[in-house]
């Protein structure tokens, strides 16, 4: 049986397990049937499109046409090296998130709204990467995002989870209306809906950026790109923590893959100055979240605004290929689409970790605001741990993954004097310099995601008797750990994996990796530029090691625990220690006043007054203020103007039809 | 054969900057002493004190965690395997093309990154308050320094160090503003990652202006020690950095004689010895800022490194 068609079949015994969830879901033992099953199918399908990548060169591409949807189309499928990549992503996190279910799945106080949606979500997910027309695309598309937004709403007796999800289906109806019309226009006055016909036309420059604003804004909204972003950090957090990681890891690359898909693939030949637009959105993307990150306090919402941050650094690797692309600089370009490829899957295993080490805190302690914790990594070893593994990765350090992709799409902006145009010349070290500025502040951010709620002294009750989670949620966790230190260690393999899809998209690839001794990475070629992340490991561990064992051996090993030193005035309140906000107010003084307009103020009462001195911190949230509140009053404004015309009788209603047909065939005679 | 002598030249390298590290910290000492008009402790204090250190017990905070005590030995590793990938007085050592610059610079940031946990781990407030302070000053310092990498590289045509060592040499550089604000940020970075006066102050205590200092204060014994031994590490790093780019004359080239390692040796040796009495005098004339200056301070760093890398990308058309 052909891969695509074995796919297909995942997707619909995922659909069957959603129904079979449906009748069974309230009865005490259906969690672990679901999760078990949509397990064992994601496995089959990581396994699937696995084979599919390693083989992608050499297996013929076929297209499944199937009888269903628009009957003179039908639904075209097809599994090429970009689908089969996205599907080992989605997969992979699909795995593990069900295997986090069968253990965080028990705490679940409300199974019957979340089992139905779970494996319905991953079919979703599934489908749109196999889709190989719009009608598909967009159907199943919005299929995924409704299910998601079921899924945001679990625990919607929260008025917050509702306002998130109620936002959220607002973004993601205007997101998917937008890539309507971005197809719309791919398919053209033919009208031809299936992708392969698709890439045949030829575009305007008009209408090519006209797509181009249409993906960025469709697939965009989804992934969580500036100004777009405003639904992400309130409803990836609200569901529950598995379905958070797959969200925030998984499904955010969904839209990668929608705007790899029609940017790269279906609109042909870029434009330069289209390069230069992703460059900029995604720069500014990646600190502006990565801001919002480092002031946050709730556990999930930093990763869901430093999920942001990631999608910003993919989209400057996107960016930077598109302009390689259109000036036929084909080794740049598939250095940078492989360093925007490799992060994908990087964050897909970070995020993923880190979502599950926040929902194990959560089950352990009742607690996401992380003022309210501390002191876990002595209640919760483990989970502490792997979090911490999850944290050095997503901060970009050696020897673990994030580093390797970071590092590629440093390499290919080095690339990039030889850009001819102006814009590109000034906009790519402009980025260059965001991007260091984001590495910088995701490291900052996550000793604070980690400092705050695992290191220092517990600052409540709950944390005080935190317990670690079941073995499930480990091993999930771990499984991502070793993957960020494999990916880190050994990433020639996934680079020479990546081969295949970068061939197809710029027709270019980078050197084969694995034959490089030492399996060092190069970029562009030996002599050049080279890391290698298995040696920095193996010197970092054995030299440590090797230290702290001489140093017992010869030196001494006496220890003797004593009351904190802390300059001789140790303070026993736990509420002293650094919180959240006050680590982040330094930062928060360099960077906030112009994007957060921070403003400080403090009130300190004269001398004999017994009134407490008040501190007091006013944040501002200006794309909120500025794009979304606006937007909203004019909505607001239209409907409450049109609210009369509810209200009319049948002849009047009659005669608004009349006059709009008449309106819309004078348009139309006017026109032709 | 070649390949016994190549690795013990860069064994030679290892132990050369691990052996260098506290005498150079103590010729800083030293210098600014005298500099001052005091005699000063004897250049070969730091191993008289990293001794001490290594042979007292630990007292360890009661809430102290495991990641507490494993993070002086990591920290002192990255710090190592960074120093030992630089070229100090041999270029194309065996392991050289393990980590370029970048990997260097972000060996470091993970060194930072443990060190800033292991402030916060005890819960008190001058950790607290030194990591915070830590964190602010890299998410300026970090990408400055990058930033610096760029022009280095974008001239080089490479991140390895040991071509930008050889391309730096070779006569067609020629002088470039961008270098120049290169070099300047660069040691900027390298005055606030040292935490060095004016940014921070090395002699200090009890005082709330500290960020280094505060971070480790819950330290003693054997973990302080390689702490502090890290600290050296990493000032004889920067000053390697800096006089391998901008001064890398004599370095021996792979395959040169005995006579060439040895010559590099002492050519290293007085690098070394330039760049510290040229801190000291820097740090006799200057005073500490308040730490909401080392924004600016770093700012600049920022905008300079920013414009060197503009100017290339700008020039390389012209």
């Amino acid at each position: 049986m052909m891969p695509v068609a074995v796919v297909l079949w995942c997707i619909a015994v995922l659909l069957g397990i959603s129904v079979l969830a449906v009748v069974i879901s309230r009865s005490p033992g259906a969690t672990p049937v679901i999760y078990g099953a949509s397990l064992s199918v994601s496995v089959g399908a990581l396994a699937i499109a696995l084979f599919q990548l390693v083989t992608a060169a050499s297996a013929p591409l076929v297209t499944l046409v199937l009888p269903f949807g628009l009957p003179w189309l039908g639904a075209h499928l097809r599994l090429d090296a970009l689908a089969a990549f996205f599907l080992v992503v989605i997969n992979l996190g699909a795995a593990a998130a069900s295997f986090y279910g069968l253990g965080y799945g028990r705490h679940e106080t409300a199974p019957h709204r979340l089992l139905p949606f779970f494996p319905a979500f991953l079919a979703g997910m599934n489908l749109v990467i196999l889709a190989a027309d719009a009608f598909t695309f967009l159907l199943s598309w919005e299929f995924m995002s409704l299910v998601s937004w079921a899924l945001v709403m679990t625990h919607h007796r929260d008025a917050d989870n509702r306002r998130a999800a109620y936002i959220y289906l607002v973004m993601a109806s205007f997101g998917t209306l937008a890539l309507l019309l971005g197809f719309g226009l791919l398919a053209g006055a033919a009208g031809s809906y299936d992708f392969a016909t698709m890439r045949t036309h030829g575009h305007t420059p008009a209408v090519t950026a006209l797509v181009l604003t249409l993906t960025l804004i469709g697939a965009g909204s989804k992934a969580g790109l500036v100004p777009l972003h405003i639904w992400l950090p309130l409803a990836h957090p609200a569901a529950p923590s598995h379905v958070s990681a797959l969200m925030s890891g998984v499904m955010t690359k969904v839209a990668v893959y929608g705007f790899i898909r029609i940017v790269f693939d279906l609109l042909g030949e870029p434009a330069w100055w289209s390069g230069m637009v992703v460059l900029m959105l995604g720069g500014v993307t990646a600190v502006v979240g990565i801001l919002h990150a480092l002031m946050e306090h709730d556990l999930k919402r930093l990763l869901a605004y430093s999920t942001i941050e990631n999608i910003g650094i993919i989209f400057v690797g996107l960016g930077l290929a598109l302009a390689f692309e259109a000036n036929a600089m084909e080794l740049a370009a598939a250095l940078a689409l492989a360093a925007a490829l490799f992060h994908v899957l990087n964050h897909s295993f970070f995020k993923s970790l880190l979502f599950f080490g926040a929902g194990a805190v959560l089950t352990a302690t009742g607690e996401r605001n992380m003022d309210k914790l501390g002191g876990l990594i002595h209640r919760m070893p483990f989970t502490s741990f792997a979090f911490l593994i999850g944290a050095v990765a997503i901060s970009a350090l050696p020897p673990f993954n994030g580093f390797v992709s970071e590092w590629l799409t440093f390499q290919a902006i080095l690339q990039s004097p030889n850009l001819p145009q102006w814009g590109l010349k000034i906009m790519v070290p402009a980025v260059g310099g965001l991007l260091a500025l984001s590495a910088a502040l995701a490291a900052a951010c996550f000793v604070k995601a980690f400092g705050i709620t695992f290191l220092g002294r517990p600052r409540t009750l709950a944390a005080e008797r935190a317990h670690e989670v079941d073995r499930f949620s480990l091993v999930a966790m771990f499984v991502f750990a070793v993957l960020c230190l494999v990916a880190g260690t050994l990433p020639g393999i996934i680079i020479d994996a990546l081969a295949p899809v970068t061939l197809a998209l710029v027709g270019g690839r980078m050197p084969l990796q694995t034959s490089v001794p030492w399996l060092s990475i190069v970029p562009i070629s030996e002599g050049h530029s080279s890391y290698n992340g298995l040696l920095v490991f193996v010197f970092i561990a054995f030299s440590a090691s090797l230290t702290a064992s001489c140093v017992h051996l010869f030196a001494s090993r006496a220890l003797r625990r004593a009351p904190a030193w802390d300059c001789g005035f140790p303070e026993s309140a736990t509420q002293t220690q650094y919180t959240s906000a006050s680590f982040a107010q330094p930062i928060l003084r360099v960077f906030g006043t112009l994007l957060f307009q921070a403003r400080e103020t403090v009130q300190m009462p004269a001398p004999g007054d017994p009134r407490p001195a008040r501190f007091t911190l006013k944040k501002r949230d200006l794309i909120w203020e500025g794009v979304y509140e606006p937007i909203a009053g004019a909505v607001w404004y239209i409907a409450e103007r049109l609210n009369h015309v509810q209200f009319l009788t049948i002849r009047r209603y009659l005669s608004l039809v009349f006059l709009a047909l008449v309106i819309l065939l004078l348009v139309l005679a006017i026109w032709s | 054969m070649v390949v016994i002598f190549d690795l013990l030249i860069q064994g030679a390298q290892m132990a050369s900057v691990l052996l260098l590290a506290p005498l150079l910290t103590g010729f800083v000492r030293k210098i600014k002493a005298r500099l001052l008009r005091r005699q000063g402790p004897s250049a070969i204090q730091p191993y008289r004190d990293l001794i001490r250190l290594l042979r007292k017990e630990v007292v360890l905070a009661e809430n102290a965690s495991w990641l507490f005590r494993v993070t002086p030995y990591l920290i002192f590793a990255f710090t190592w395997v960074a120093a030992s990938i630089i070229p100090t007085f041999a270029t194309d050592l065996t392991f050289s093309w393990t980590a370029d610059l970048i990997a260097i610079a972000a060996l470091l940031g993970s060194a930072r990154f443990f060190l800033a946990l292991a402030g916060m781990d005890v819960g008190t407030s001058f950790g607290g308050i030194g990591s915070s302070r830590e964190v602010m000053i890299a998410t300026l310092a970090e990408p400055a320094m990058l930033l610096t990498i760029f022009t280095l590289a974008l001239i080089a045509g490479s991140t390895q160090l040991s071509t930008i060592a050889a391309v730096m040499i070779s006569s067609h550089v020629g002088l470039r503003v961008s270098l120049g604000m290169a070099l300047i940020a660069l040691i900027m970075v390298a005055i606030a990652e040292n935490a060095r006066i004016p940014v921070d102050n090395p002699a200090t205590h009890l005082e709330l202006t500290m960020v280094h200092e505060a971070m480790v204060l819950e330290y003693s014994g054997r973990h302080l020690a390689m702490i502090e031994l890290a600290a050296f590490l990493k000032l004889l790093l920067y000053i390697s950095l800096i006089s391998c780019i901008f001064l890398p004359w004599n370095l021996a080239a792979p395959g040169a004689g005995i006579t060439a390692y040895i010559l590099g040796m002492v050519a290293y040796i007085a690098k070394l010895a330039i760049g510290a009495v040229l801190l000291a005098l820097f740090e006799t004339a200057t005073a500490k800022m308040r730490v909401f200056r080392v924004p600016e301070f770093l700012g600049a760093a920022l905008m300079l490194g920013m414009l060197a890398t503009l100017l290339l990308f700008v020039s390389r058309s012209l």
